[in-house]
């Protein structure tokens, strides 16, 4: 029994060896030159409502060029295994999208198909994407190894009623428009809050930290040296958390929202008057039952004096497996879908924005609601590091943010000295390689 | 043997067989058949718990990151370094996992502890004659049955602070709380004891089922004997209950310890997904988001290879002492 039980635990602890041990081989999936196997990000409310979405799509494709895609939409609390997975065993899909944070990591893997100018002549030059969403494609100076796909954006989303209620005219425009508007709006009688917040989620977290860190001016990265605890990052990261702690416009059961759906549906439903968060939001909204008229956007307020940033180059790129036995194909898949009639048929439905010059002018997207998505995409945003290790810098500095809104839902202060603290925690941790 | 083939063709193959392998399938049936059929299930046991578990061994010595895992075998090799960063105790990394560790032994000893205390209880008290035993036994045995998923999500939501049922009971029924200042469950200090009482919650029935399967055993007329001489519940379940149960405590609380110590999904499940507040990080959790969320995963592998040094020495010396003890009565 007790060397059942050992071995039992030592299998179960060592989650990681069958990873590697199923290592070799150098099969691609679509072997054939007619078929290409596609793993999809789960950009609809669900996997099923992707498939739907992207069907006709895929349809049109065979029709063009005879090629059957084989499509799998994968969830993204699965994405990056299942590619670390077939980057180890060398199987895997032909095509995959990629959180475009990634780009700069799974570009030092060296599995993933350069796009030298040979293929990206073949997908229609990478002239034809949209100048800020090649910042977020690969580290500086490297042939990059994904395009842009599906583009993202930070705003601000504000109900109309409740903002008529309080008597505020239009919306914020500076950091301190906006807690003051946040104040009037907050009143936990009623159970409104000025701002929903996802508390729990680090990845809201650290997108949040990095915004308002530019805007105070300060910089994460020398080159791959961390530096998370200048004052002009934990003024940002303050300013953040002070929502809850000092200011109060945020509830403090917000730091229990985690999955990413709690803060925009509370929004809808108009416990949470303001909500920051990337464009596609509004497909959630609709879900929760509030019509796009009943809400407005606006640009991620600016901090005063600060550096001019509303969001982060945010978005989904598409790489192509270097060992795919179809790489023709695949690069004639990749300029299908980056081509301006794809991008508006699927950005549309994703609620996402065209990465492609030439596709933001398709009538499509002629709302105001999308145009100052675009607007933002265009002019005010910064890509998050374009280093490989970006994802510790996302889980590092995340989780500080979400263990400091943490402290403050509980009452517990939350100054500089917190934030300087729980900063140096995820600097060694940063620098210590997780 | 190939030289001999090559000498003579032929002959090796048709001579001697017939005499040779009739000993040969005797001798097997005689001592070795019992052995032979245990090979599947040997070769099995190697490949699915022994080799992972030594790549395991052999990844903790490497800087094994994602920009190894096309070419694992070119990852450098780490020597000891991925221990020192895990055991230094003066950087984050190392003072987070040793506060983990002490963590997980604090959850273990508490789930376990508590576990097997309603465990045992309730098979006493239904060992008498209770009414309605058959109903009360199927009722205890309910959280086991339930699929894990099921009851974790059904804990989160009653640990939910604007709408859930604890603080539903704790605010708005007892008025223990104003609900400005409504208890958190699932952060801060709080969420170790929620993650607490839903691991009791799960595990306990399993302490349950076994010790009442090991007290049915004990014969009846034993505690006649003891009450005739007048011996008290209290002194029966001292002098003849925890003796002769001492085998079945001995596992169930080696399983349950083994168990717990290494529960993964149960935090994971409880807080979202593994968005696990820094009061209920296990070590199980501590090593997943070393190895997956930051893509280290030669210090994932050194830091699973601590613990499982931890729980050999644990086990070892549990087994000894047990061993011991029961040889000295």
């Amino acid at each position: 029994m007790a060397t059942r039980g050992i071995a039992l635990v030592a299998a179960t602890s060592l989650l990681g060896a069958t990873l590697v041990a199923c290592g070799g081989g150098d099969g691609g999936g679509g072997g054939k030159s007619t078929t290409l196997t596609y793993w999809a990000s789960n950009q609809a409310p669900t996997p099923q409502l992707d498939e739907k979405a992207l069907a006709p799509v895929l349809k049109e494709f065979k029709q063009q060029t005879g090629i059957t895609v084989n499509l799998q939409v994968i969830g993204w609390p699965d994405l990056q295994n299942h590619i670390d997975t077939a980057v180890s065993s060398g199987k895997g899909p032909d095509i995959v999208n990629i959180g475009n944070t990634w780009s700069a990591s799974y570009q030092a893997t060296g599995a993933f198909l350069p796009f030298d100018s040979a293929a990206a002549g073949k997908i229609g030059g990478m002239g034809k994407f949209v100048p800020t969403t090649q910042k977020a494609i690969g580290a500086p100076g490297k042939t990059p190894t994904s395009v842009p796909l599906y583009g993202l954006a930070y705003g601000l989303f504000y109900n109309k009623k409740l903002f008529k209620e309080a008597k505020i005219a239009g919306p914020p425009k500076t950091w301190t428009e906006f807690v003051a508007d946040a104040k009037k709006l907050t009143d936990p009688a009623k159970k409104v809050w000025g701002v929903g917040l996802e508390g729990g989620s680090y990845t809201e977290g650290v997108h949040h930290a990095f915004i308002l860190g530019e805007q105070n001016g300060a910089t994460l990265f020398n080159g791959t040296k961390p530096d998370f605890t200048s004052a002009q990052e934990i003024k940002g990261v303050k300013q953040y958390v002070d929502l809850m702690s000092t200011d109060k416009v945020a509830n403090p059961s917000d730091a229990q929202n985690a999955d990413g759906t709690k803060s925009p549906a509370n929004f809808a439903q108009g416990k949470a008057a303001m909500l920051l968060w990337q464009g596609n939001a509004a497909t959630n909204i609709a879900q929760a039952g509030m019509k796009p008229s009943e809400y407005g956007v606006a640009p991620y307020p600016q901090t005063a004096g600060g550096k001019n940033v509303g969001t982060f180059v945010a978005g989904i790129n598409m790489s192509v497996f270097k060992n795919t036995k179809n790489q023709a194909g695949a690069l004639k898949f990749v300029k299908f879908m980056t081509d301006p009639k794809t991008q508006a048929t699927l950005n549309t439905k994703f609620g996402t924005l065209p990465v492609n010059t030439k596709a933001a002018k398709d009538p499509a997207f002629n709302t105001p609601q999308l145009q100052m998505f675009i607007n933002e995409l265009a002019t005010r945003a910064q890509p998050l590091p374009q280093i490989p290790e970006e994802g510790i810098f996302e889980t590092t500095v995340g989780n500080a943010v979400k263990k400091l809104i943490a402290d403050a839902a509980q009452g517990k202060p939350v100054g500089d000295a917190q934030i300087r603290s729980a900063l140096t925690a995820a600097q060694q941790k940063m620098e210590a390689g997780g | 043997m190939a030289a001999v083939t090559r000498e003579s063709p032929g002959t090796a193959d048709t001579a001697p067989p017939v005499p040779r392998r009739a000993p040969l399938m005797t001798r097997l049936r005689r001592i070795g058949l019992p052995y032979l059929l245990c090979v599947p299930a040997i070769v099995l046991e190697l490949l699915v718990h022994v080799v992972p578990m030594l790549a395991g061994v052999v990844m903790s010595f490497y800087h094994l990151t994602r920009l190894y895992l096309r070419n694992w075998q070119n990852a450098p090799f780490a020597g000891l370094s991925n221990y020192k960063v895990s055991l230094q105790l003066d950087n984050a990394v190392g003072q987070s996992l040793l506060a983990s560790f002490a963590r997980s032994i604090a959850f273990t000893v508490l789930s376990v502890g508590f576990a097997w205390l309603l465990g045992f209880g309730a098979s006493v008290v239904l060992q008498g004659k209770v009414r309605g035993r058959g109903f009360w036994r199927t009722l205890f045995l309910f959280p086991y049955a339930l699929p894990l998923y099921a009851s974790v999500f059904t804990w989160t939501f009653m640990f939910q602070r604007d709408n859930g049922l604890i603080n539903q009971l704790l605010v708005h029924d007892l008025h223990l709380f104003t609900p400005d200042k409504a208890p958190f469950w699932l952060l801060g200090g709080n969420s170790f004891y929620a993650l607490v009482i839903t691991e009791i919650w799960q595990k306990w029935p399993f302490a349950f089922l076994m010790l009442m399967a090991g007290m049915q055993n004990i014969p009846g007329d034993l505690f006649e004997a003891a009450s005739i001489d007048g011996a008290g519940v209290g002194m029966q379940i001292r002098k003849i209950v925890m003796p002769m149960l001492r085998p079945v405590n001995v596992v169930v609380i080696l399983v349950l310890f083994l168990w717990t110590f290494n529960d993964f999904n149960t935090p994971y499940l409880l807080f979202g997904f593994g968005s696990v507040p820094d009061q209920a990080d296990l070590l199980s959790i501590h090593i997943y988001s070393s190895t997956f969320q930051n893509q280290n995963f030669g210090l994932g592998s050194a830091q699973s290879v601590l613990l499982l040094l931890f729980l050999l020495v644990v086990t070892a010396v549990y087994l000894m002492v047990t061993r011991r003890r029961r040889d000295a009565v």
